[in-house]
């Protein structure tokens, strides 16, 4: 295919594989992250607010290939031998987590304080609060830039490939390096990419929208 | 008669501002007592003092039994005793009617399922909404959700029900139907402390009227008072109309 065997493109597409599996570990670490991140942020106290703060700013502020090298390098100083999987893993949720948790701390703040209020005097605990008034609440208002936000952890997990992760850009580079056909290759990867995101951003516009017809429901 | 609310020179400010300047009155069981007056004279704040939505700058505030002055004292286990319902209803959204009045009786009370709906059914029957249990709050006009929203407060079989302008929101009409629902009440001999613009219901159904003005209770007295003012201020808000 376009001078590639079909072991290469296989080869390639066995990259994807993992680049979903790193997404999918991206986003599922930076959701157990960014849950508490966005309740701390929306309704913390104001050292826990400051605190989750610094962390948003600095994650934000650190491009993802020096966070991945961070976490692989750092960690392995201490004496553990990180695989490139946890460390990117870890790296991704680390970015992943401070971005969620702003998402959702701006869904959590656009359900109105009354809401708060009126659960309070029925007498709810805070968790309460929370967890039956509020966030199916915010929950709602965050499908959509929630499922937007994903098609970037998609596409950032190719910055693994600075610490020899295996995922799309990686197997693609390695294709790369034996036939020299970079137009080809890197096309295949870009189709590959696109195959994964445009679901995920046609959703998000879908539920957008659907969001806006219905109005706040 | 037992005292639900006592108010002894109660004082609220915030920073500079003083909204309340020693307001004192009482409110005994089973009593329909109106808090009426201008927009800025200190009714609302004064009532959300009551349910801890305010807390308390000086002077002495007794509700149930608890000294709200002190500070020290468990909000959630004053709010079991108190409901209050809101000039915006605030009812939640993402919920049916029943689910809205079941979700302080089953998480609070920690009903069982069968017994949250019974008393659901009850307070639903007792509001007049007993046929849109099934609805989502977007469904129904204002006044029907105001009905809900008492219907919520009256899930935790409160001793005292605050009402905070809970008809200013609407129309004549569904005005109507929402002080019906609270008359009611009335009949019913729950204790009841309302803010409210509504002259002719004050009229009717309190037992004391309360009018307040800058911070201060100006008159109060059986709603007799409201057709013999004894202070020009009074006087010009019953002859205003508000």
């Amino acid at each position: 295919m376009f001078g590639l065997s079909i072991e290469q493109v296989l080869f390639i597409v066995k990259g994807a594989g993992w680049t979903l599996i790193l997404a999918g570990m991206g986003f599922v670490g930076g959701a157990i992250v960014g849950l508490p991140l966005a309740l701390a942020r929306a309704r913390g106290g104001r050292f826990l607010r400051l605190a989750t703060a610094a962390y948003v700013q600095l994650m934000q502020g650190i491009p993802l290939p020096v966070l991945m090298f961070i976490v692989y390098f750092g960690i392995s100083i201490t004496g553990f031998d990180l695989p490139a999987l946890v460390a990117a893993g870890l790296a991704m949720t680390a970015y992943s987590s401070a971005y969620l948790g702003e998402i959702w701390k701006g869904c959590i703040q656009a359900v109105p304080k009354t809401q708060w209020e009126a659960a309070e005097c029925l007498a709810l605990s805070p968790a309460q609060r929370a967890a039956y008034v509020i966030l199916p609440q915010a929950a709602r208002i965050a499908i959509a830039p929630t499922v937007g936000f994903l098609v970037q952890i998609v596409k950032n997990s190719s910055y693994a490939v600075v610490i020899g992760f295996f995922e799309l850009t990686y197997s693609s580079r390695v294709v790369n390096n034996s036939t020299f056909k970079p137009f080809v290759v890197f096309s295949i990867a870009a189709v590959l990419y696109f195959a994964m995101c445009y679901p995920l951003s046609s959703l998000s516009y879908w539920l957008e929208k659907r969001m806006s017809r219905t109005g706040k429901k | 008669m037992e005292e639900i609310v006592r108010f002894e020179g109660l004082k609220k400010s915030y920073g500079d501002v003083q909204i309340l300047n020693g307001v004192s009155f009482s409110v005994h069981a089973g009593e329909v007592v109106a808090l009426i007056g201008r927009s800025g004279s200190g009714k609302s704040t004064a009532l959300r003092c009551v349910n801890g939505l305010e807390s308390v700058s000086g002077g002495a505030l007794h509700v149930c039994g608890r000294a709200m002055h002190k500070g020290d004292i468990n909000l959630a286990e004053l709010r079991k005793e108190v409901g209050i319902v809101f000039q915006s209803y605030n009812l939640f959204p993402h919920l049916t009617v029943e689910e809205n009045v079941m979700l302080a009786p089953r998480k609070v009370k920690k009903l069982h399922k069968g017994e949250a709906h019974d008393l659901a059914a009850h307070v639903l029957q007792q509001v007049g909404m007993s046929d849109r249990a099934t609805y989502y709050p977007e469904q129904l006009s204002g006044g029907q959700q105001q009905r809900v929203a008492i219907a919520r407060s009256l899930a935790m079989e409160p001793r005292l029900m605050l009402f905070d302008e809970v008809t200013s929101a609407l129309d004549p009409e569904l005005t109507g139907e929402v002080l019906k629902v609270i008359e009611g009440l009335a009949e019913d001999g729950m204790t009841m402390l309302l803010v409210t613009h509504e002259m002719a219901f004050a009229r009717e159904v309190a037992d004391q009227v309360v009018f307040m003005h800058k911070g201060l209770v100006w008159e109060n007295g059986a709603p007799q008072m409201l057709d013999a003012p004894k202070t020009p201020e009074l006087k010009q808000f019953v002859g205003t109309g508000f």
